[in-house]
């Protein structure tokens, strides 16, 4: 037992050290580098209205995004529940595939297909269907199809999870008492699946709204995710204190919200 | 019982798993085009691999990646296992909800917030202690912590459906707490482990924003030397260095899956041959009947 003790002391240690550390550093940063300092960074993000545009954006990409992945997410989530239950494992290990595969290089490969001289305008211009390229690379729309695009597994596996052990003799039950098949689908299977629907949007929003590559690869430059900004404070401007504020704000308005929530909703299951 | 599988169902399927691989398939199909320009195909060719590997400042990205991926993913599953240990089997110890907390937080933050509060930490530690210096120790630390979430969710999920009496049992035979430990619970959760490190193994290989903020001078890591080349536009050797990549750790995690299958088929049958054979025993079956495997249980635990 002490032996095991001791192990757990020495890992908690090492695993601790990220956010308590970060939080007192940003405030050791600030005071180290005057007091005064501090407050104007944070000053700095109220006055200048580029933040809380960039913060607005952002929940709204994100937002939008999300909703486009469960519309998506959800056919394919429930088309693999609904598959013999030996095709499930192959139906599944393709859909995590792309995940296990590199960030970075999928975000790259949708660049092919749909930058101004891409396979897509390629295609549709030979099918004569339209007569200029679709600007579609540094846009808004593009910043979608990406973060859709990459974060679609995400959504899939949860949905899949609670709408594979959801009770199929009470969509029977409820077509035996004569609803029709797409009424007994709302009705029972959308409302008991929604855990897997707010486990899946939660992965796909909070990652996507902090979102850093898909919007400098593929967006414009005019488009402000808050990742970004972060990103260009940090290396651009070398304005650390900034930085490091938006990082605080951020956390605060996004996570910790997310955070209360999850905990209330645990303590809801448990009680 | 059996019904009929919608159509309408495989074709979401199909149109899902299109839009999940046409972009994959397209970058490797133009990895092999004579042309350099996306919007013409120029015949077959594999000059761009053979680019590929005289590119000295690209070779030397990967081997750096690959030497963090290891270090980093080797260390987080041994620090992940424990912190699932304790999470799973110390009911309640003194912060216990905070190590849950700090477990987790790295699951949920964006990486942007992660990157940019490693940094800082770093810094304010080079400040103070005069360590660790920025390059391949912080982008290797940085993975170690981003991993060990991973680590302790995968782990400790596998261990919570663990059969604790198993262990008891050892323990009560007589083995000692390490021994139950290193004989019982690791195997049991040995699957768990190894999915852990090559999950670890992936998202370290592939991490561009973390190692971007807590990198040195001379430490460039693949991701980072893609990203400023990609950041110009389509280029062909990025196509082909993508399609390799792909292929490789595809290829790889497609194996890993059949082999866990395999292993898991495996000792189900084990076990129940063994069950069936001290079934047999207890109708006094000649011992030649049993298998080897039941013989050596017998042996080792004599009831």
């Amino acid at each position: 037992m002490p032996f095991f003790f001791t192990l757990k002391i020495s890992f908690a240690e090492s695993v601790i050290r990220i956010p308590p550390f970060t939080d007192v550093l940003t405030r050791t940063a600030d005071h180290h580098l005057r007091l005064t300092l501090s407050l104007t960074s944070f000053r700095y993000l109220f006055t200048d209205e580029l933040y809380g545009l960039a913060y607005l954006f952002s929940l709204r990409t994100a937002f939008l995004s999300t909703l486009i992945c469960l519309l998506l997410g959800y056919p394919i989530a429930y088309a693999i529940a609904r598959a013999p239950r030996s095709a499930q494992n192959i139906l599944l290990l393709i859909v995590i595939l792309p995940f296990w595969t590199s960030f970075l290089l999928r975000v790259y490969a949708l660049e092919a297909i749909i930058d101004n001289d891409g396979l897509l305008n390629t295609l549709l211009l030979r099918l004569g269907l339209i007569s200029h390229p679709l600007i579609i690379m540094r846009t808004n729309l593009a910043i979608y199809i990406g973060i859709i695009y990459s974060y679609l597994p995400f959504m899939v596996l949860p949905l899949f999870a609670t709408l594979e052990k959801l009770d199929r003799s009470l969509i029977e039950a409820a077509t035996d008492l004569g609803s029709p098949p797409w009424r007994a689908f709302l009705e029972i299977t959308v409302p008991l699946s929604m855990p897997g629907v707010i486990a899946g949007s939660l992965l796909v929003f909070i990652p996507a709204v902090g979102e850093f590559v898909i919007p400098s690869l593929l967006g414009g430059p005019g488009n402000l995710m808050i990742g970004r900004v972060m990103w260009d404070e940090f290396f651009g401007n070398h304005d650390w204190p900034v930085a490091a504020a938006v990082a605080i704000a951020f956390l605060v308005l996004l996570v910790g919200p997310i955070a209360i929530y999850q905990h209330v909703s645990g303590r809801q299951l448990e009680g | 019982m059996e019904e009929r599988y919608p159509p309408l169902l495989v074709s979401v399927l199909c149109i899902g798993f299109a839009v999940l691989y046409l972009p994959i398939l397209v970058l490797i199909a133009y990895s092999f085009n004579a042309s350099p320009l996306v919007s013409v195909w120029g015949g077959l060719s594999t000059a761009w691999y053979v680019k590929l590997v005289h590119n000295r400042e690209l070779l030397a990205a990967a081997l750096l990646s690959l030497e963090v991926a290891v270090t980093a993913s080797t260390v987080a599953v041994v620090l992940g296992t424990l912190a699932a240990i304790a999470l799973v089997r110390f009911a309640r110890f003194r912060g216990r909800l905070l190590l849950t907390g700090m477990v987790t937080a790295p699951l949920v933050m964006p990486e942007v917030i992660t990157g940019t509060t490693q940094l800082l930490l770093f810094v304010s530690l080079l400040q103070t202690f005069s360590w660790p210096h920025r390059g391949f120790l912080t982008i290797v630390l940085a993975h170690i912590t981003f991993c060990i979430a991973y680590v302790t969710v995968t782990v400790q999920s596998r261990l919570q459906g663990a059969d604790r009496s198993l262990e008891e049992a050892a323990q009560d035979l007589g083995a000692g707490p390490a021994r139950a430990f290193l004989e019982i619970t690791l195997p049991l959760i040995s699957p768990a482990i190894v999915s852990s490190w090559l999950l670890s193994f992936t998202l370290s290989l592939d991490d561009l924003v973390i190692s971007s903020f807590v990198t040195g001078p001379g430490a460039t890591t693949l991701p980072m030397l893609i990203y400023s080349k990609v950041k110009l536009g389509v280029s062909p050797d990025i196509n082909a260095l993508a399609s390799l990549i792909i292929g490789i750790v595809g290829s790889c995690v497609v194996l890993a899956g059949w082999l866990m299958r395999r292993t898991e088929q495996r000792r189900e049958l084990e076990t129940r041959m063994a069950e069936q054979s001290e079934e047999s025993s207890l109708g006094a079956a000649p011992a030649a009947l049993r298998p080897p495997r039941a013989e050596a249980r017998a042996l080792r635990f004599p009831s």
